[in-house]
């Protein structure tokens, strides 16, 4: 029994450590959500693009090198120096912004009062415009991100907890990664809620995410607040990248994790960031645990793949704003 | 009050305006008013009739609802108002409180008043300009800190009229105050508007269907049917005016009439317009 309770906390910790990751995208995604109303299917592969920015910038990578070759029949790929992480962290924020700028100019300018099922098919061709932009931009091979995030199991855990379970447990394995994230992701979230509490920018932004047509006729300028959260939602999913990135490489498959982000989102509530975070926890916990009580031994394992969205469905029949989401205030 | 005020510079000036919703939908058919520095100036007339179209042509706030002005111009202390956006024109001190209050719900009734300072960049001022507005409306200052969506209607439309203070405004473009409100809830307001135009010297124009409030507390009123200006004159002759009277403010020389007699009146009336 007992080291298999100890196991069981690891498992639940482990859980949490991934959760913190699955709240990171959807941070991105509730940022726009509540300020725009726009669904965005790109939150992953903007985190994916991010990562590839980050890691094409650190190592110097001529951008576009594959599209200059065949055409001006040149071999370049390098400009051969290095840049150090914090300031290609900055840079590659820097390019967010300009994203975020150019997402907002060339699309959803164009897209004001539309439908929101437009709005969110123009996300999905924005998805897929940057992924093929971003292999485009700096290939497509698979990358190893290493912004100097400390790697592997923290032995001291494991020494401080060894032996309490028994000879047969070893004592409690987490990431150093995972911790980092974790820590990383808390500080994120105070920043970002100090910012939408406390600030006049902050302040415009929700009063957009009530009433557009309010927000406008007080002289708040849509087009910027809209830059703005894009410019945020940029900067989550670079954090969430290079969490990602650091854990399991560049490539593709980053940009699936945003799939998972949707039953977080639906935990959680669309219109609320501490939603975002406790659904992500939830999620990750529950998936780990559901598999190691029940996946493992009862239904041949692999259940972490649909527990988040059976999880969702419930909670979509019983409690459909979610856990936090925002109470739609009717007046009697 | 019932006097018209007396005649000073032009500060907004409306002229032949036509307005055309989704490329399509002509809703304005050649407007125009002027709205004097000091005064309150009325717009009535019934629903659909273009009062509301007319505020958001002034304010730019039409662009995004899809209608465009096709003809005429808008002047504000002469200069033309066409290709600004409404952030523009709240920094020259032309505000809209729209019609149905639209408080901002999840902010409280303090942040709902911040949001109006946005334009400003005298940011030691805005304390004190809160104090105010406080001052104007004690009871905002009651609920500071509730949810603007959990207050009622008539601290609402308190809040809207609040936070279009905060912006510093020269002229306010009200849009149906009394919407939905209790007549004694009316009169408040209507007061508050009154004291703001006298004391803070806030020129107003006024979006009403309640032309028995409106055309007392206004100087000069304009009345609308479906798209056009069909009467203006000083608020005090439009009251003894006997078509507005009839019309307008359900009075009538002759006792009640039958419903026949009105349709008949109503027609006759739109002949001569």
């Amino acid at each position: 029994m007992t080291a298999d309770f100890y196991y069981g906390i690891e498992v639940v910790l482990n859980g949490l450590m991934a959760g913190v990751l699955y709240a990171l995208v959807a941070l991105g995604f509730v940022l726009i959500f509540k300020a725009s109303g726009i669904f965005n299917y790109a939150q992953g592969v903007m985190a994916l693009f991010s990562a590839l920015t980050l890691v094409g910038i650190m190592n110097g990578q001529i951008p576009f090198a594959h599209l200059i070759n065949s055409i001006f029949g040149t071999h370049i790929h390098h400009f051969g120096w290095h840049v150090p992480a914090v300031l290609a962290i900055l840079l590659t924020a820097g390019v967010m912004v300009l994203l975020a700028w150019c997402v907002q100019r060339f699309i959803f300018r164009h897209l004001v009062n539309q439908e929101p099922i437009i709005l969110f098919m123009a996300t999905i061709g924005l998805a897929y415009f940057m992924e093929g932009f971003g292999d485009l931009m700096w290939n497509s091979e698979i990358k190893k991100l290493d912004v100097g995030i400390p790697q592997g199991g923290s032995f001291w855990i494991e020494d401080m907890t060894s032996g309490l379970g028994g000879d047969a447990f070893y004592g409690f394995f987490i990431d150093q990664l995972d911790i980092v994230a974790a820590i990383v992701a808390i500080i994120l979230v105070i920043i970002l809620v100090a910012f939408s509490q406390y600030t006049k920018q902050g302040r415009a932004m929700r009063a957009v995410a009530d009433d557009h047509q309010a927000a406008l006729s007080v002289g708040i300028s849509l087009n910027f607040i809209w830059v703005l959260v894009w410019s945020l939602a940029g900067f989550v999913a670079l954090v969430a990248g290079i969490m990602w990135g650091a854990k399991s490489g560049v490539q593709f498959s980053l940009s699936l994790i945003a799939l998972k982000a949707l039953p977080v989102l639906m935990l959680g509530g669309f219109t609320s960031i501490p939603g975002a975070i406790v659904g992500g926890l939830i999620v990750g916990v529950g998936e780990k645990l559901f598999e190691f009580l029940i996946g493992a031994p009862f239904l041949g394992g692999a259940t972490e793949n649909w527990f988040a969205y059976m999880l969702a469905l419930v909670f979509l029949v019983f409690r459909p704003q979610g856990l936090f989401g925002e109470k739609i205030i009717e007046r009697v | 009050m019932l006097d018209a005020a007396p005649v000073e510079e032009t500060l907004l000036e409306v002229n032949n305006i036509e307005v055309i919703y989704n490329h399509v939908i002509l809703v304005l058919k050649g407007v125009s008013l002027t709205v004097p520095k000091g005064g309150i100036t009325a717009l009535l007339g019934g629903n659909g009739a273009g009062k509301t179209t007319t505020l958001k042509a002034i304010s730019q706030l039409l662009h995004s609802e899809r209608g465009e002005v096709t003809k005429g111009s808008i002047a504000y202390r002469g200069n033309s108002v066409a290709g600004l956006n409404p952030a523009d024109l709240v920094k020259r001190g032309v505000i809209q409180v729209m019609e149905g209050r639209h408080c901002f719900e999840h902010l409280t009734i303090e942040e709902n008043l911040l949001t109006g300072s946005y334009t400003r960049r005298d940011r030691g001022q805005i304390a004190a300009d809160l104090d105010k507005v406080y001052k104007y409306f004690p009871r905002l200052k009651e609920r500071r800190k509730s949810q603007a969506g959990y207050t009622s209607g008539g601290e609402q439309q308190m809040c809207a009229i609040g936070r279009a203070l905060m912006s510093k405004p020269e002229t306010i473009l009200l849009d149906e105050p009394s919407m939905g409100l209790a007549p004694q809830l009316v009169e408040e307001i209507f007061g508050i508007v009154k004291d703001l135009n006298e004391k803070e010297g806030v020129s107003f124009l006024l979006a009403e269907q309640n032309t028995n409030v409106a055309l007392r507390f206004a100087h000069y009123g304009y009345i609308l049917e479906s798209g056009r200006v069909v009467m203006d004159g000083p608020a005090a002759d439009l009251r003894e005016n006997p078509d507005v009277k009839e019309f307008y403010l359900g009075m009538s020389e002759e006792g009640r009439k039958s419903y026949r007699d009105v349709r008949s009146y109503r027609r006759r009336k739109r002949w001569l317009s």
